[in-house]
């Protein structure tokens, strides 16, 4: 079957600016999340899981990290863990939620929420630059083969940043795979990927046998 | 060609050659990346071409962004032992020490610097200067037709204050300022970006070795391959506290048969390394189990060697840049103790690539503890070598250039 449009591979590519806001307590944090920019809380949550995808246990996003390594403070670490991004689509959710469970905890531990972590955070801001690849795709078989051999950035762009940018609860390869080849159970199964406890590169795996399976290989 | 010109060497990698380290893909994208700044210029400067992590990047670092169609060229300040005297109690004061030069210095300084301009050109779309030796070219700026970029390598969150004054109006007059890690930041009137440095995988300090290459080095410095080898790979410097390594190493000694190499050497613009290296010759004694290795600066053979013989890698800084020594170690698979200060956090995060130490009875402790846990000690060694992989190798940082060039002309 051929698309009616093909899929268009992209990559993204970022550098990291780094902002005013910085927190030494939990309640410094919550101010922070309160008042940083969007492009803030992305590098923290979606871009931090990317940058640390090889880790398959123990990483969630920034905010979790400092909660446990700096404030040592493990149940609000596991809260904040918890947080799924594939379950948002914009910023201003995430950051809503984000900051629901630290001022939870805050107010039902007001010391703890006052005491000095071991070391600073500091709230920084992805600054993205979208770069188009020569690579398109109309087939499943060409979609198969161009999954093969891009590189990181492009499967971060496509299958975990893509939410925020499509406004949808998927990614673009399930969107494009449904919408453009009506395979929507593969678009499915691809979407259930985990990608806390897979790498980049596992995922990767994990879609190609999907495809092949598809393929009847 | 000027006479402080850098020509980096004949026979360097190619962004093919990286492919067999990141995938093909990765440079596929490099090369989509610098498309749209192809012909444009970029000017490097820096304090010396030899020694030193800033030296070593900048040697891998121009070729590739040459190879990208970009036309890059590097140039190093020149200065007498007056200077460089002046520049490494800069260093050391803006990593928080006193500075006990007399005011003549700053003027020194200055005469230096227009020195240098006079003598260099400054004609590029991206100027980079690093670190604060070359800081002051900025007076070279003409016009805006260029962009100005001032990368410091430094850790400034707790900068002596009067070094800092004088070189802060030189500092505000770039157009960005880009530093290691966010902790070393300053409030300043210019947008601050984070790049983490880098380091080579196919250079000589980093490529694979024949496990041969390996023992012959060790058996030069009569190391032995057979006992646990706790290695710190640094610059003889203070600020690295190569004592408080080697009271750490007497900690971990009274309860594993070990071995300590502290390997270094100096750099052309660091007066201070053989002073400091007497210190610790004094402190170390007759141990014939401490190595203390004085290499000059063409030894990257044997500082790889020395890592990969490695049972642990040591970085006990009191302050650091980053730590390129530490993404070195991680590189080569090997667990690593370090010091929570700098760059460090970024690279060893806690109980997944690594282990972090706030004393020396704490550095002991996690020594002791990878000992006796090689299982654990093999895993975070595994997840900091994918983390170099993707975040510390050269191809990243010719990747956030480029996207900071493509966001600066935006």
């Amino acid at each position: 079957m051929r698309a009616r449009e093909p899929f268009q591979f992209a990559t993204a590519v970022y550098v990291v600016r780094i902002g005013r806001e910085e927190a030494t307590t939990l309640l410094e944090l919550l101010k922070g999340i309160e008042t940083c920019t969007d492009a803030s809380i992305f590098n923290h949550t979606f871009q931090s899981l990317g940058r640390h995808h090889f880790l398959t246990e123990g990483f969630s996003n920034d905010f979790a990290q400092w909660a446990l390594t700096s404030s040592n403070r493990h149940a609000l670490a596991e809260q904040l863990a918890s947080l799924d991004i594939r379950d948002y689509v914009s910023m201003a959710e995430l950051r809503s939620d984000l900051r629901r469970l630290l001022f939870e905890y805050c107010e039902e531990n007001p010391r703890e929420a006052a005491q000095a972590a071991f070391e600073t955070f500091y709230f920084c801001e992805s600054v993205e630059q979208r770069v188009p690849l020569r690579l398109e795709a109309w087939t499943l078989e060409e979609f198969r083969d161009a999954i093969r051999e891009v590189g990181h950035g492009t499967l971060q762009f496509h299958y975990i940043t893509s939410r925020v940018r499509l406004h949808l609860r998927t990614n673009d390869f399930s969107h494009w795979l449904s919408k453009e080849l009506g395979l929507r159970n593969l678009a499915r199964k691809i979407d259930e990927i985990d990608i806390y406890t897979n790498t980049l590169d596992s995922i990767r795996t994990t879609m190609l046998q999907l495809i092949g399976k598809e393929l009847g290989q | 060609m000027s006479e402080t010109q850098v020509q980096t060497e004949a026979r360097v990698s190619t962004l093919d050659d990286y492919a067999g380290v990141v995938g093909t893909a990765e440079i596929a994208e490099l090369r989509a990346l610098a498309a749209p700044l192809k012909g444009r210029s970029v000017q490097m400067v820096n304090s010396t071409s030899v020694g030193g992590g800033v030296a070593e990047m900048l040697i891998r670092v121009v070729p590739l962004i040459q190879e990208l169609d970009l036309n890059i060229r590097w140039d190093v300040i020149t200065g007498g032992d007056e200077f460089f005297a002046i520049t490494k109690a800069f260093h050391n004061a803006l990593h928080g020490g006193s500075y006990d030069m007399p005011d003549e210095s700053f003027q020194t300084f200055l005469a230096y610097t227009e020195q240098n301009r006079a003598r260099m050109q400054f004609d590029c779309d991206f100027t980079i200067i690093h670190d604060p030796q070359p800081a002051a070219l900025i007076e070279a700026r003409t016009n805006r037709s260029g962009h100005w970029v001032w990368r410091c390598h430094i850790d400034l969150s707790q900068p002596n204050r009067r070094v800092w004054e004088f070189l802060q109006p030189y500092v505000n007059r770039y157009d960005v300022a880009i530093f290691s890690s966010p902790a070393f930041a300053r409030r300043l009137p210019l947008p601050q970006y984070l790049f983490y440095p880098s380091i080579d995988p196919l250079s000589e300090k980093n490529r694979e070795l024949e496990p041969e290459c390996v023992s012959r080095v060790l058996e030069r410095f009569h190391i032995d391959p057979d006992r646990p080898i706790l290695t710190q790979v640094s610059r003889f410097d203070r600020l690295k506290d190569p004592l408080g390594v080697l009271r750490a190493y007497r900690l971990v000694k009274r309860y594993f048969d070990c071995q300590l190499v502290l390997a270094g050497g100096s750099a052309s613009d660091d007066p201070e390394g053989g002073a400091v290296l007497a210190e610790i010759q004094e402190a170390a004694g007759r141990d014939p189990d401490v190595h203390l290795l004085n290499l000059p600066p063409w030894s990257a053979l044997e500082i790889n060697a020395l890592q990969r013989a490695s049972t642990i890698i040591i970085q006990k800084s009191l302050r650091e840049g980053f730590g390129l020594t530490v993404t070195e170690g991680l590189w080569k698979k090997k667990p690593v103790v370090a010091s929570a200060v700098g760059g460090i956090p970024t690279q060893v995060i806690h109980k997944c690539t690594g282990l972090l130490a706030y004393s020396v009875e704490g550095t002991a402790y996690q020594i002791r503890y990878l000992l006796s846990n090689p299982n654990i000690a093999a895993r975070l060694a595994e997840w900091g070598h994918e983390h170099v992989r993707e975040n510390f190798l050269i191809t990243s940082n010719v990747r956030r250039y480029l996207t900071l060039f493509l966001h600066l002309l935006r």
